[in-house]
């Protein structure tokens, strides 16, 4: 992959939290995000999966730009938002939007169509107040909503056509990259429908990159180029999208496959999932943080912490992947 | 269809079992556990009823886990409500039958039907934390549970309620349950909730639980978890459960049999895996076509063009219409019937 194709790299990506102990406590350290590297073409689908607590929401704010990562770099088209000062910050943050999970909480419930759309606009000084109506009528035709619809406001649309709005909302600065958390995870499986096509028909019009946040396998084979897993603030593997569903190497990912339900087959024939629950991030865990849930753990995995590798397409980090 | 809805448990169960699944003789003979017919529920004034439920029969024999599906507004949960009692004014409910268990609900005065709501017929949710009262432990709220819906023994000695306390959490695999007893919710993971929440639910000894959502809001290590637990205690407690959800893998997996509801109707039913594997509903197919894993190699996913109902543009004829490719002059103008036999029954004038 030349560098130029590249419009979003990440390395080595660090984001801790202080957290307080509670009165006189003192302060612990929450590895939210530790050291994480990835890369995402322009106009391509990378879609991080992972269960509650792993960082997808962390990376998430590092990557709009609402937070500075603690370590590491990131970089977009090159130039490093992790150590750029407030005014390259304020230029580079309108070409990364976000569209959230749930579109009943993401629309202010005061403010119509029209207004929801032009604000962003209004907030970075873009356009007449006229250019802006006719961008705001324009997006809405190209997402699927009627004319007719500026006037009016969140709670008189459904849930799949709220989740359009704030798509056109997320695209009208132009950006290039969009972050969407779990988009679809809230929506009925027909509507769920419509907003994936419509979000794989913007990407090919506009030529916009996805960092897609999905816990939905199914969704992820769909939609993405590449997938890249996260367990505990690490990534524990990831590559292309056709190497990592043809054969997963990470046990984490082998179980996250299994624990998926499917059509035609029955529960008992799922195989093995990861037993207990994903630790909380507040735990300190030695050695690979999969450890205390993985069924095929040996001593090794006590005290190493297993380093990315590279093996055949995918990159995993377990020291028995390639057994 | 309503006329051998009686009879149609036993059929469908030994339907189910030539397809290998473990059924003991005894239970194909045994009569339904719960028997609806014709169940209507209404919101709204006498003059301009919104017809959340409309019509439906539903019939679950001991032990079978039946799955209820369809998407938001289909009138899954309302049913269960209205199964529970707990439509509230100005909703109505009304049935030709409602028998559970050999009691009829219908003529039962209300205090029974208090006793059966919670004991005999339990019911947990999608979001465990939000069903939890955060301000007692999970031993209090388990103690409680005992004390209403517990046998005799249970409802007069604490020191009997706190053996069967704990014997529950360790029912439901929760690690160290004496510390747990003495755990508040906010404690627990979303996981360990849930397993509270049907321990809860098993304490009265249900013969049916209703399941709404109950995996929707946890990640899918553990929803694989809390359903391994479901089908466990379904067959050691030989407790049927109605699962809710619109997930229809979780069903596929799961359940013994499907009823496909759409804006308050049921659209389709019949045993699992046929339903899946050749819908004849133009809906059920549908929505098993919008799954992505049935457009693997396409670029786009097949849709459902349209939106569910409202309240005051219901169809006159099938429900359907304005949405099914299908549909025909005859399908505007007039409502199918539920027709087919009890083991799979399908709403459609042509059927797929």
């Amino acid at each position: 992959m030349s560098e130029s194709s590249r419009l979003l790299e990440a390395r080595d990506l660090v984001r801790h939290y202080r957290l307080s102990k509670g009165f006189m406590r003192g302060t612990t350290v929450v590895r939210a995000l530790d050291g994480v590297s990835f890369t995402l073409e322009h106009g391509r689908t990378l879609a991080v999966v992972g269960e509650s607590g792993c960082g997808k929401s962390t990376l998430a704010r590092q990557v709009t730009m609402i937070e500075t990562p603690t370590a590491g770099e990131l970089l977009l088209d090159g130039q490093d938002v992790a150590h750029a000062d407030r005014a390259l910050r304020a230029r580079l943050r309108p070409q990364v939007q976000m569209v959230f999970q749930n579109p009943y909480a993401s629309l202010n419930p005061r403010r119509t169509v029209g207004a929801l759309l032009e604000e962003p606009l209004e907030i970075h000084r873009r356009g007449t107040r006229r250019e802006r109506r006719d961008r705001a009528l324009a997006m809405m035709d190209k997402v699927g909503l009627r004319r007719e619809h500026y006037g009016r406001y969140p709670h008189m649309f459904s849930g799949g056509q709220r989740q359009r709005i704030a798509v056109a909302r997320a695209l009208m600065l132009d950006p290039r990259l969009v972050v969407a958390d779990e988009p679809t995870s809230a929506l009925d499986v027909s509507i769920q429908a419509q907003v994936l096509n419509l979000l794989l028909d913007l990407q090919q019009e506009f030529g916009i990159a996805y960092l897609f946040i999905a816990h939905n396998l199914q969704v992820v084979r769909h939609i993405a180029d590449a997938v890249l897993v996260m367990y505990l603030g690490k990534a524990v593997e990831q590559g292309q999208k056709e190497a990592i569903f043809a054969r997963p190497l990470h046990p984490y990912t082998q179980a996250l496959f299994a624990s998926t339900p499917k059509l035609g087959r029955s529960r008992r024939a799922a195989g093995a999932t990861a037993p207990s629950e994903p630790p909380s991030p507040l735990d300190t865990i030695s050695g690979c943080a999969f450890r205390t849930r993985c069924p095929r753990a040996i001593d090794r995995c006590v005290v190493d912490v297993p380093a990315p590798r590279r093996i055949g397409a995918l990159t995993v980090a377990c020291h028995r992947a390639d057994e | 269809m309503s006329a051998s809805a009686a009879t149609g448990s036993s059929i469908n169960r030994a339907g189910a079992s030539t397809m290998g699944q473990s059924i003991a003789a005894a239970e194909v003979e045994a009569a339904p556990l719960l028997d609806i017919v014709d169940l209507h529920v209404e919101f709204g004034t006498l003059q301009r009823p919104v017809r959340a439920v409309d019509g439906i029969d539903l019939s679950i024999a001991p032990a079978e886990v039946v799955g209820l599906v369809g998407e938001s507004g289909s009138g899954k949960s309302v049913t269960a409500l209205a199964l529970l009692d707990l439509v509230e004014a100005p909703g109505r409910v009304r049935a030709k039958r409602m028998v559970f268990g050999g009691r009829d609900l219908l003529t039962a005065p209300v205090d029974e039907r208090r006793a059966i709501a919670g004991r005999d017929i339990a019911m947990i949710f999608q979001d465990p934390l939000a069903s939890l009262d955060p301000c007692y432990t999970v031993g209090y709220q388990l103690d409680e549970a005992l004390r209403l819906h517990g046998n005799e023994r249970e409802r007069a000695s604490t020191s009997v309620r706190r053996d069967r306390a704990l014997e529950l959490l360790r029912h439901v695999e929760i690690a160290d349950p004496r510390a747990r007893l003495r755990a508040y919710p906010h404690q627990l993971s979303g996981g360990m909730a849930q397993r509270v929440m049907i321990a809860t639910a098993i304490a009265g000894r249900p013969q049916l639980l209703i399941a709404d959502e109950p995996t929707t809001a946890l990640d899918v290590t553990v929803q694989a978890q809390v359903l391994a637990l479901l089908m466990r205690l379904r067959s050691e407690l030989r407790m049927a459960v109605l699962l809710i959800t619109h997930d229809l893998a979780v069903v596929a997996e799961t359940a013994d049999r499907v009823i496909v509801m759409y804006a308050g109707q049921v659209m389709e039913m019949g045993p699992v895996p046929q339903l899946f594997e050749t819908p004849r509903h133009p809906y059920t197919r549908a929505l098993l076509d919008a799954l992505p894993e049935h457009n693997v190699g396409r670029a786009r996913l097949r849709t459902i063009r349209g939106v569910v109902p409202g309240a005051f543009d219901r169809p006159a004829g099938c429900l359907l219409a304005p949405r099914c490719e299908f549909a025909t002059e005859l399908c505007v103008a007039e409502r199918p019937a539920l027709a087919g036999d009890t083991t799979r029954a399908v709403r459609c004038h042509f059927p797929l």
